[in-house]
Order: C-alpha cells, then sequence, then structure tokens
C-alpha cells in the first residue's frame, strides 16, 4: 500500500491524483497530495513511475500499513527505484528494450512441460 | 430524488467507455475512422486496467498459412470448440498488423538471441503511455478520473452515458449515436495487480439496456502470488520448489498439475523458494523479464532465490474468464442498437473458446476488438441521421442510483462487497465446482440484491462504490447461474458431479436479464473457412 508522500520532495504536480487508478490521494489547497482513502490502493506502484520527483513509496504489503522511514527510504535508494527500474526519467534506458522474456524458455528448469491447463508456463511465440 | 443537472455535457459520434487496451485501440480507431470520439475512465489512460502496471503476453503469428491453420486448430481443442475458426484467424491477423503500427509508434521490442525481434510480449506501462499518445494524436478527447455509471437510451438504441468526476464530483453526460463498452472483466476487488478498477460496471450498464451475456461460466481463474502481495505473474514459479508448513518439499521445479496450487491451498499453507533459478544468469533474465514480480520482494527484504516465501491464490473473476457482452457481428456490436463491447467486456468465446489461461489470447483480443468495436461504432454513428443530442434520451441506470432508491436505507457497501466475495473468493466454492455448494452460494447472492436498491453514500466514493457493488453483486450471480446449467467438464469450468466433457453440449450460454436471470443456449456457427478481412486504418496516427 501507499505509505508515503515526501513533503520535502514533493512539487505539488498533482500527477499522482490524475493517474492513479483507484483515487487515493486528494489534492489539497497550496500543499502536497494526501494519502485520502489508503485501503482503496492496490499496489500497482503506478504512482511511484509517475512522480517526477521520487516522493512516493509504496509498500509490498497489500493488507497491512506499515511504518516507514522516509530517511532509511531515501539512504538505501528506495525511493524512485521502481521509475529507475523500467527506465523512466531522462536519460535512462526503457525497459521495453531490455525485456529479458526472449530468453526465458530456454532457461526453464528441464522437465517435460504438461502445460495444458497450467496457465502462464508456456509463453505463445510465433 | 430527481434528475441531477450535469455539469458537464459533451457532443461527440462515439463515447468509449474505459481506457485499458480495448478501449485506447477502440477510440483510435474510431477517431481513425472519422468519428467525433470521447473516451472516459474510471481512472486514467495509461495506468488504469489489468495491462498498464505489469505486462502481458501476445498472441503474435506472423502471416504463414501453415502455422495460422495449426494455431486454429490447437486454439478450437483448447478452447473446448466454442470458438469459431474465421474469428480465430481475423484476429491473428489483425493483431500482427496493429503491433507493426505500435513499432512505428515507438514500442521497442527486445532482441532475442539470434538478433530477430521477440515480440511476444509487452510491458504495461510503457504500451500504455504510447497508447494514450496515440489515441490523443488521432484527435480523441479523453475524460480520466470519470467512471461512468449509467448509459442514456430512447426506443432507437443508446445515446451516450452519464457518470460522476471523481476528482471534483461533478456530474458529467457525453451523448453519442454509438457507444463501446470496455470497462474490462470483474475481479471483485480481489487486489490482482491492476484488477481493482475491473468491477463488471459495463456489465451491469449493458445488460440493463437489454444486452444479453455469454461464457459467464468460464471464470474459474485464480492467479498465485506471495501472500503479502499483489503481483500476479505465475511463470516465475516454473523455477520454485514448493513446501509445506513443515518443510516437506511439495513440488520440485517445473510446471505443475493444473489444480496443484488450489489443492494444496486447501490443506494448509504453501511456500515457495525459486531455486531452480540457480546461476546469475537465469536470475539476471528473470528479474528482467518480469522485474514487476520481484520489486515486493526485494522491498519487503526477502530473496525469492534463496528464501521461502508464503503463497495465496488471488481471484481473476471474469477477467481472464472469457465471458462478458455477447456479440452478435463482426463490428463487436451486441443486440441493443449502438452498443458494441470489446476487450475484457466482451465474451471472448469466438476467439478463445472456453478458456483463455494466461496464454496471450486476452491481450490480442483487446487490440483486434478495439479496433473493430472503434470502426463498427464510428460506422454507425455517422450513418445515423439524427445527432444524439437531439433524441429525447433517458437515463437507463436502474441499481445502485440514488435516483432509483427503493428505501431509506443507504446501501452498506463495505458489507455487501465482503459477503460478495466471501461466495466467490474461496477455492472450495468457485475453484472446486460443485453443485449443491454453488446452488446454495447463488441462493446468498440472490438474497443480497435487494440490498442495492437502497439509498446511495452521499460522498463521490460512496456513490462510485455503491453503483460497483451492484455490478458486482450482478456478476456474481450470472456466473454462479451459469455454471450452474454447464452440467459438464469444458475448458475452464468444470462441475465435480459432471467430471466430463459433454458432446451434447457444446453451444454457449446466453444470459439476459438482471432481476429474473433468463438462460438459453446458442449454436456454435459449424466450421467455416470463410475469412472475414481486418480492418485496415488508413489514417493511423503517426507520432
Ligand atoms: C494477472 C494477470 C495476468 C495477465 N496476463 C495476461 C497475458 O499474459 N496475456 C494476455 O493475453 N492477457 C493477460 N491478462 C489479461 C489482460 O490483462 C486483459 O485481457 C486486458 O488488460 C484487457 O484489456 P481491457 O482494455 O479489456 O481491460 P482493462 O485493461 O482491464 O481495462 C479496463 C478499463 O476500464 C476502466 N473502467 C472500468 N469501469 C469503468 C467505468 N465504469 N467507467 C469508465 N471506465 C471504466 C478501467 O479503469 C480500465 O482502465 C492478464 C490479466 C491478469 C489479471
Ligand atoms: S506526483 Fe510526486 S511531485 Fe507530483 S504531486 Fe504527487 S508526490 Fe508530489
Ligand atoms: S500504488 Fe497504485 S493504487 Fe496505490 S496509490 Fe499508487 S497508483 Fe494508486
Amino acid at each position: 500500500m501507499i505509505e508515503l508522500v515526501s513533503a520535502e520532495r514533493c512539487i505539488q504536480c498533482n500527477l499522482c491524483v490524475k493517474v492513479c487508478p483507484t483515487n487515493v490521494f486528494d489534492k489539497t489547497e497550496g500543499g502536497v497530495p494526501v494519502i485520502k482513502r489508503q485501503e482503496d490502493c492496490q499496489t500497482c506502484f503506478i504512482c511511484e513511475a509517475y512522480c517526477p520527483v521520487d516522493a512516493l513509496y509504496v509498500s509490498p504489503f497489500t493488507d497491512e500499513a506499515v511504518q516507514v522511514d522516509e530517511e532509511e527510504l531515501a539512504a538505501k535508494g528506495i525511493l524512485g527505484s521502481w521509475r529507475e527500474t523500467i527506465g523512466w526519467g531522462p536519460g535512462r534506458q526503457k525497459l521495453a528494450a531490455l525485456d529479458q522474456t526472449p530468453f526465458i524458455d530456454r532457461i526453464l528448469p528441464p522437465r517435460p512441460v504438461r502445460a495444458a491447463g497450467i496457465s502462464d508456463v508456456k509463453v505463445q511465440t510465433s | 430524488m430527481g434528475i441531477e443537472k450535469a455539469a458537464v455535457k459533451l457532443d461527440t459520434d462515439v463515447l468509449i467507455i474505459g481506457g485499458g487496451p480495448a478501449g485506447a485501440w477502440a477510440a483510435w480507431s474510431a477517431a481513425s475512422h472519422g468519428a467525433r470520439t470521447v473516451l472516459v475512465d474510471k481512472g486514467y489512460l495509461g495506468t488504469s486496467g489489468a495491462t498498464a502496471p505489469g505486462g502481458t503476453n501476445f498472441l503474435y503469428v506472423p502471416p504463414n498459412q501453415e502455422k495460422r491453420e495449426q494455431a486454429v486448430e490447437d486454439r478450437l481443442e483448447g478452447g473446448g470448440y466454442l470458438s469459431e475458426a474465421p474469428w480465430i484467424h481475423r484476429l491473428m491477423e489483425q493483431a500482427y498488423q496493429n503491433i507493426e503500427l505500435l513499432e512505428q509508434w515507438g514500442y521497442r521490442f527486445p532482441l532475442d538471441g539470434n538478433g530477430n525481434l521477440f515480440k511476444a510480449h509487452l510491458q504495461g506501462p510503457e504500451y500504455m503511455q504510447i497508447m494514450r499518445k496515440v489515441v490523443l494524436k488521432a484527435g480523441v478527447r479523453i475524460l480520466d478520473q470519470c467512471p461512468a455509471q449509467e448509459l442514456l437510451t430512447d426506443e432507437h438504441g443508446v445515446g451516450g452515458a452519464r457518470g460522476i468526476n471523481r476528482l471534483d464530483g461533478n456530474v458529467w453526460e457525453v451523448r453519442a449515436n454509438a457507444v463501446v463498452i470496455a470497462t474490462g472483466g470483474c475481479a471483485f476487488l480481489s487486489k490482482g495487480l491492476g484488477c481493482n478498477v475491473q468491477t463488471g460496471d459495463g456489465l451491469l450498464m449493458a445488460a440493463e439496456l437489454g444486452a444479453d451475456l455469454s461464457g459467464m461460466e468460464f471464470s474459474r481463474q485464480y492467479a498465485t502470488t506471495a501472500a503479502f502481495g499483489t503481483i500476479t505473474r505465475n511463470r516465475m514459479l516454473g523455477w520454485a520448489t514448493f513446501y509445506d508448513e513443515e518443510g516437506h518439499v511439495l513440488h520440485e521445479g517445473g510446471p505443475r498439475e493444473s489444480d496443484f496450487m488450489a489443492k494444496q491451498l486447501l490443506k494448509g499453507p504453501v511456500y515457495a523458494v525459486l531455486n531452480h533459478a540457480d546461476t546469475e544468469e537465469k536470475r539476471r533474465i528473470l528479474r528482467l523479464s518480469t522485474p514487476v514480480w520481484f520489486l515486493p520482494f526485494d522491498r519487503a527484504g526477502i530473496d525469492p532465490f534463496t528464501q521461502r516465501f508464503p503463497l495465496t491464490m488471488r481471484y481473476e473473476g471474469t477477467i481472464r474468464g472469457t465471458g462478458g457482452l455477447r456479440l452478435v457481428g463482426h463490428d463487436c456490436s451486441t443486440t441493443v442498437a449502438g452498443l458494441f463491447a470489446a476487450g475484457d467486456a466482451a465474451s471472448r468465446e469466438k476467439t478463445a473458446g472456453a478458456r483463455s489461461g494466461g496464454g496471450a489470447y486476452n491481450a490480442s483480443w483487446a487490440i483486434a476488438s478495439g479496433t473493430w468495436s472503434g470502426k463498427g461504432a464510428a460506422d454507425y454513428a455517422l450513418a445515423q441521421g439524427k445527432e444524439a443530442r437531439v433524441r429525447q434520451l433517458r437515463l437507463a441506470g436502474a441499481y445502485g442510483l440514488e435516483r432509483n432508491a427503493q428505501s431509506a436505507e443507504t446501501i452498506d457497501t463495505k458489507a455487501i462487497v465482503e459477503q460478495v466475495q466471501r461466495e466467490v473468493f474461496p477455492l472450495d466454492i468457485n475453484y472446486f465446482r460443485s453443485e449443491p455448494v454453488l446452488e446454495a452460494s447463488l441462493k446468498r447472492l440472490h438474497s443480497l440484491w435487494p440490498a442495492v436498491k437502497g439509498s446511495v453514500p452521499k460522498t463521490i466514493q460512496g456513490r462510485v462504490r455503491a453503483r460497483e457493488t451492484a455490478a458486482m453483486v450482478a456478476t456474481a450471480r450470472w456466473m454462479y447461474t451459469a455454471a450452474l446449467a454447464r452440467k459438464e467438464t469444458r475448458g475452464m469450468h468444470g462441475l465435480r458431479e459432471y467430471p466430463e466433457l459433454n458432446p451434447a453440449l457444446s453451444h454457449r450460454l446466453l444470459l439476459s436479464g438482471i432481476e429474473h436471470i433468463a438462460i438459453r443456449p446458442e449454436q456454435v456457427p459449424s466450421r467455416t473457412y470463410d475469412v472475414i478481412p481486418p480492418v485496415i486504418v488508413k489514417e493511423a496516427a503517426r507520432l
């Protein structure tokens, strides 16, 4: 769930308010957005990808709120790490071009593939 | 309560409801065919829906007659003989053509080991960001954060929709002679990645106008996730060893029997560790194929390659099922004049049949059906003599709306949603289906129905959720009504009492009605070698 809007980093662009699919944030008068409906957060990490200044933190825990420490997150390089991974932001290489899905079947554990009825086991390729 | 005034009123030719891939392709197609087009999304075109936050494998078969014939044969069988060869052929051709466009628009596919472009997987955030640009460039007006709540209608069919802006609470109304429902499936707020915006709203809106549903029994898909998280990409578990609570090995590496996870989870907790990705190289490939899967582990401080983590199964409802609004024409028209459906909101039986699995049919269907419905809607709207704004339109919504409240009692959305979830989430009701259990569950669901006719909470979110709640109760009732009527095992549906496929039941099941649900069979057309041409978009927007 979303746990942090860093008041220090936020430039109040309200992009997170605009893009959150489940309407978790509210704008405020002349201030940083607030996490208004945390329980509606679907833990999709998308707001982090859109925030231009890495001011947001989505915790991996979907069903429980946790305490987070901004300084620690920043020190460990976690703030903004998802945006970096997908290659958004100036001067970064987009993830699509780095996608390693082409190689994934080659490294499957050696076992007969009995794929019928098992979702996601086999990529449909040409 | 009287009819509220709409603060925002727009007039257009085509209205697209939903901005996932299906809605985006539909909007682009409609606008490219000369129709003034408005798209409304509950969330935001680019981030919302089942594709945007993660990614999908898609069906991509280059034009090679032999390969395509083979793919069709495989699918006819895999889909339990409910799909149609000409539709599958057209799906492959349309997806092929549109993927070429996507590349021209700037999507960069990776290279495989032989230096060829590998086109089988799309990274969601990237893909949908490009689609947003393309849709805007085509001249479409987008209203984000604007869930549609009900359709407009008169005796000639659909005439637009009305909804609410979640950010300012303003009511909006868009009048249009053609409407495409692209609201996705219904996952009952199960928190699977990107799934909490899909609550079946489009199904309910269309059914209120008399549209039929089809294939609602094919709704038994769950996805395995780390118990604490939302990331539902089962593929990674192909490298896992599974353990029970005491640490006994349940399964070692590689594909599992299809019921493995569900059976084990009914017995007790299941843990996994990806110890078959046993080299740095393998770990790197897995990480870079599906980075979103690793994100929660990294943040939780768990190394999934060496440390055990608990698993759960999250229900996906109709999203990776195949049921939805029944399509009657090649242009994805429904039985209601001017009303079209695309993507997960539509029945995908014509191409996928009785099973979609994770294997790529749905993503390509969203691309193709979006393109077809967009053109269908544009052609229909532009052929009408009268613009929608001069029609005498009325609001068609009936449930979960304050205007129609039949009692003063406020709908307790939280409680009702939890009750619906208690009927559709449990593996021993919905995964291992059996007649007596489903019958009892359906009875409880029916008894919940009157509650959605109550008064609606006053807040913006309360208004949205009340309507979603009605849609979820309706969808669950449709699902189990159809599941009980299909007394056999076919595709993803099965009943314990009828473990075999029954050739006498090689038809689809159509549902109609909300208050009272009627069910009737529809024969699948016999095999033909007809060719349905794809939609060629000449005016393709260039970035
Ligand atoms: C875990 C998982 C893995 C998957 N993997 C694959 C795969 O590998 N291959 C594959 O082919 N498919 C896969 N799928 C399925 C694929 O994601 C969907 O088929 C695809 O996203 C459907 O596109 P859509 O546009 O119809 O719906 P969605 O992408 O779900 O979009 C629906 C849109 O409608 C909007 N909306 C909803 N209600 C309203 C309303 N009332 N008013 C306005 N807008 C509304 C939502 O905000 C959303 O933007 C997967 C799905 C899941 C859940
Ligand atoms: S997107 Fe980031 S910078 Fe913009 S308002 Fe939200 S938190 Fe602040
Ligand atoms: S993680 Fe997703 S649902 Fe949660 S606040 Fe961010 S964008 Fe919204």
